[in-house]
């Protein structure tokens, strides 16, 4: 039996019973090690979808031996169907700030830098005003630290860290070679810890509460909570903390319509759900995982609309340098609409699966490597809308 | 020592230097992994995904190009998975490549047709996508043709156009299935900054980036009875053209060059290496009169340091980029317009010929001399001076639809007048040769000795190096030359435009005191220009640079003012270098362009 957990809400992102301050200047006080080990503790991983430990990003980076280090918040929040980070930049913006701040203190970084998605441009001046008065904090609190905010342009592909770091230095938003990784070689070439903005607010959480309080939640693989932007077919979409852990069944009974097919979890890049498979699929590593994005859709919606609609995303969205993901995004639209005008066999559809098969192998990051998820299981489980 | 990494390959042990990659380490093995948008004067981009190979313990494919070679890593090369994957990379860049092979001027030189040929066996596995997209063939310039529909977007001319050539007239536009190569604004070739130098011809592993080729227009002109069609060949293409036709990399070819040309019909094969001997007679005079004015008569109008001439990439680069030095450059028409303009006044005089009946061609290693020949200031016989130019890669293209056996031919020498030369103008084909050239002439000017090197050789500017610095002092100098006695006359030697714009930039920041400047638009000089064989690698070009010295310590004559045709041409028809008849034929301006 899956170790699955029931749906519950916590409140540790948005909460006000602590303030920020505070918990910057006790936590500025620790030692490093004690800061990466509590965090390393909490089994926290990274909430922008990749899930890589964050304990281990701020330790491998702290371990670096160069003078100049930067800490690089990913606000490039840019996956369909999710809004939990302007949400978070909206009402905590301090709390990101502090996270930035302590993973600064802790890898020995003097510089940070948010990188915003070019949508939230109307943020912009907001957020400016509250660096500059973190700045002043920073200042109260002897902390040599700045945030410097960036936008961005557009491009989905600029959420991929190693092209967001091209963008940030000015270049064309296209992903490096990995390895080296961001924490030997990041912005400007030098060691850089990234992260979600999320992860961040976690991070600066957990050292407020404690790793073992954040450990309590979720499950092995999945510690503690998430934030949801829950959209689609829903009677009350919007953003939910929930622990990590429940199943898909549990999710839909809260926030399905009744009439739920179908839920897309982690958005274009995420996979697809279908109702026969909620019991037994757990929201989290082990199960299906994600940056945030839960898309639900009833049965009035068509699921070949749905994948194509992604395709297109992809299409658009791969910055066209790697064959696998300029060519195969391509070939997949067109591959899927022929099959639905009857101008390629049915099987034709296994020859796309299979080719999704190899961008995941080959492409030369996660976008196109991703495209499977999304494109295997919808195929997969609504074959029948593919071709009819 | 370098740390060593060990790793295997196919169950094979094999050690490397730290740093070097998995493709490196195959290579030490004899394990070919196919490549495309790898190139070894390139920085690694890591983006076709043709050279993916599996590495035990990891569930994706790796770019064997952009890995790190790590300490006790397996590596598979030519396991099931790999095989497959690489059929659908090269199935899919097929898939959005316009498939007009027999048509392509590239047929049988394209990487992508050769790596299609070795891998696909049997349909394609997806549709056709070119049908979908709309792309017109870039035709304006006159030295290199872009055709986005034969693109497979591997970036390896853009790097080339910004790493190697500091030029960035290349660029990458737009994103996902419309992501392209484009220009700025997307405007025509002709329109840009590029200097045609053709460094992306050289790299492109398709057709979509081509030089113009002029194959029917010279074969119209020899058949016509009534002209008189005149070829001139750069020092550096009989270093070369072998590769096209069976020989090693490295063979000097030039009698059997002669020979093919006069197969083909030329009436007369002349040698640019003899109007390399006459701008060294120029410029070197305007060296030491720019030497002298400067110096001596502190004449604020004459600029120094003076920057060589022959180059038409960095001629259009520095037009570009540096218009403020446009005076420091040498008045010096290159050698290719130095002939034309004396092929249709000199040569016809002598040879008692209509010059309007008279077609010039040259062969050179490069397609920025397409460009040079076509400029409105190149036509000071009164005729356009030069009416095409041939890459290397043309004229091997034509000797072989000539049916001509290149292996087994005679050697001939080059025709009369206009074809005799010295040692010094063969090395204007190698980057340093028109410095060493210039100085072997300009030594002796001044005190009538030999440059004190030994058997002539100026080896402290010779090498690959991309900024070479050498100084010589003059010693004895005659009394017409006083005033360079005992001076160190400086000299830097620069190849590959990234490497000309470090110098320009130390002339602008007040930080050189060179006298004399050599600047070369490609890599490794001439031997590396854009129009020679493909591919042209750091070892092809040492190779080449090798063959040219050795043709130059092989020469009876070894410096320009020796050559007889020279003399000649001097007591003949010129007077005197730098005299009324060369300011009229030899000389030229320039003009400053956009920077853009």
């Amino acid at each position: 039996m899956p170790d699955n957990r029931k749906l519950k809400r916590v409140d540790l992102i948005f909460t006000e019973d602590c303030s920020y301050k505070d918990v910057l200047k006790n936590t500025l006080q620790r030692p490093k090690d004690e800061i990466i080990q509590e965090i390393l503790d909490s089994g926290l991983r990274g909430r922008g979808g990749a899930g890589f430990p964050t304990g281990l990003k701020w330790k491998f980076t702290g371990q670096e031996k160069d003078e100049e280090k930067y800490v690089v918040c990913n606000a490039d929040e840019g996956e369909p169907g999710t809004f939990k980070d302007r949400e978070i930049l909206v009402r905590v913006p301090f709390k990101v700030f502090g996270g930035m701040a302590v993973c600064g203190h802790v890898i020995g970084a003097k510089e940070g830098y948010m990188y915003l998605r070019g949508e939230y441009e109307f943020l912009k001046d907001d957020i400016q005003q509250k660096l500059d008065e973190f700045h002043k904090v920073l200042d109260e609190l002897g902390v040599d630290f700045r945030i410097t905010l960036l936008l961005g342009s557009g491009a989905y592909i600029c959420g991929e860290e190693s092209a967001l770091f091209e963008s940030m230095e000015g270049k064309r938003g296209e992903p490096r070679n990995k390895p080296p990784y961001p924490t030997q070689n990041g912005f400007r070439g030098k060691p850089t810890v990234i992260n979600n903005v999320e992860t961040l607010v976690y991070a600066l959480m957990i050292c407020n509460v404690g790793s073992q309080k954040f450990q309590d939640l979720g499950t092995s693989d999945s510690r503690g909570s998430k934030v949801f932007s829950v959209s689609g077919d829903t009677p009350i979409p919007g953003i939910y903390e929930l622990e990590l852990g429940m199943s898909l069944e549990e999710f839909v009974e809260e926030f399905g319509d009744g009439d739920t097919k179908a839920v897309q979890v982690g958005g274009a890049a995420g996979f697809c759900v279908p109702r026969k498979k909620f019991n037994d699929t757990i929201i989290g590593f082990e199960g299906v995982p994600t940056g945030g994005s839960m898309m639900i859709f009833n049965s009035s919606r068509s699921m070949y609309n749905v994948l194509k609609n992604y395709v297109e995303f992809f299409r658009e969205e791969s910055c066209g340098q790697c064959t696998p993901c300029r060519v195969g995004c391509q070939q997949l639209l067109k591959g899927i609409e022929a099959v639905k005008k009857g101008e390629q066999p049915t099987t034709y559809l296994k020859s796309l699966m299979k080719l999704t098969d190899v961008m995941k192998i080959t492409a030369k990051c996660g976008l196109g490597q991703s495209v499977a998820n999304s494109f295997s299981s919808i195929v997969d489980n609504f074959k029948e809308e593919m071709i009819y | 020592m370098a740390d060593k990494i060990n790793l295997k390959i196919d169950g094979f042990d094999v050690s490397v230097d730290k740093g070097r990659t998995v493709l490196d380490a195959a290579k030490k093995l004899d394990i070919h992994i196919p490549t495309l948008c790898y190139h070894e004067d390139l920085c690694v981009a890591g983006n076709c995904r043709v050279c993916m190979v599996e590495r035990k313990g990891a569930n994706n494919l790796v770019a064997s190009c952009a890995t790190p070679a790590e300490e006790g890593m397996e590596i598979m090369t030519n396991t099931l998975k790999v095989r497959q994957a690489r059929r659908y990379v090269i199935d899919l860049l097929l898939s959005e490549h316009r498939e007009d092979c027999t048509k392509c001027y590239k047929n049988h030189n394209c990487e992508l047709q050769k790596l299609a040929s070795d891998t696909i066996i049997s349909d394609y596995l997806f549709m056709d996508l070119v049908p979908d997209k709309d792309f017109t063939i870039d035709q304006y310039s006159p030295s290199i043709i872009k055709d986005d529909g034969k693109c497979i977007r591997c970036q390896r001319c853009v790097r080339t156009c910004t790493e190697l050539q500091h030029v960035s007239a290349l660029g990458v536009a737009y994103k996902g299935s419309e992501m392209k190569i484009s220009t700025f604004f997307e405007n025509p070739m002709i329109d840009v900054v590029c200097t045609n130098c053709g460094q992306c011809v050289n790299r492109c592993p398709t057709g979509a980036l081509i030089e113009r080729n002029y194959i029917d227009q010279v074969y119209d002109a020899i058949y016509d009875e009534d002209t008189h069609v005149v070829v001139q060949t750069a020092p550096a293409v009989r270093v070369a053209l072998g590769e096209e036709l069976g020989f090693d990399v490295g063979e000097r070819v030039t009698g059997k060059m002669v020979t093919a040309l006069k197969r083909i019909g030329f009436d007369s094969v002349l040698d640019t290496d003899w109007s390399a001997d006459l701008t060294i007679m120029e410029e070197g005079t305007e060296l030491l009169t720019r030497l002298k004015k400067a110096l001596v008569d502190k004449d604020p109008n004459v600029k120094l340091p003076m920057t060589t001439s022959c180059s038409p990439g960095w001629i259009k680069f520095i037009e570009h980029t540096y218009p403020e030095y446009l005076d420091n450059v040498s008045t010096c028409k290159s050698p290719q317009q130095m002939f034309g303009a004396l092929a249709k006044t000199y040569y016809t005089d002598k040879k008692k010929l209509d010059p309007e009946k008279v077609v010039s061609v040259s062969v050179m290693p490069c397609t920025a001399k397409k460009y040079e020949a076509d400029r409105p200031e190149m036509r000071d016989s009164g005729f356009k001076d030069v009416d095409y130019v041939l890459t290397t890669r043309e004229l091997a293209l034509m000797i072989r639809q000539a049916g001509v056996d290149f292996l087994g031919l005679e050697d001939s020498k080059h025709d009369s007048i206009m074809g005799e030369s010295s040692g010094a103008a063969v090395i204007f084909g190698a980057t340093g040769g028109v410095m060493e050239a210039a100085l072997r002439t300009a030594y002796e000017i001044v005190t009538g000795k030999e440059v004190p090197f030994d058997g002539l050789n100026i080896t402290p500017v010779r090498g690959m190096e991309g900024v070479r610095e050498a100084a010589i002092t003059i010693e004895g100098a005659k009394d017409e030359w006083k005033f360079l006695e005992g001076v160190e006359l400086k000299t830097v030697v620069a190849h590959g435009l990234t490497n000309a714009r470090e110098v320009m930039q130390k002339v602008k920041n007040g930080e050189a005191d060179w006298h004399f400047i050599e600047i070369m638009a490609c890599p490794g000089g001439c031997l590396g220009g854009g129009g020679q064989p493909i591919p042209t690698t750091p070892e092809i070009r040492q190779k080449r640079a090798e063959a040219i010295y050795s043709e130059d310590s092989n020469m009876k004559v070894r410096k320009s003012h020796e050559n007889p045709e020279i003399q000649a041409i001097y007591k003949e028809y010129l007077g005197e270098p730098l005299g009324h008849k060369s300011h009229e034929l030899l000389h030229t301006h320039y003009k400053e362009r956009n920077r853009y």
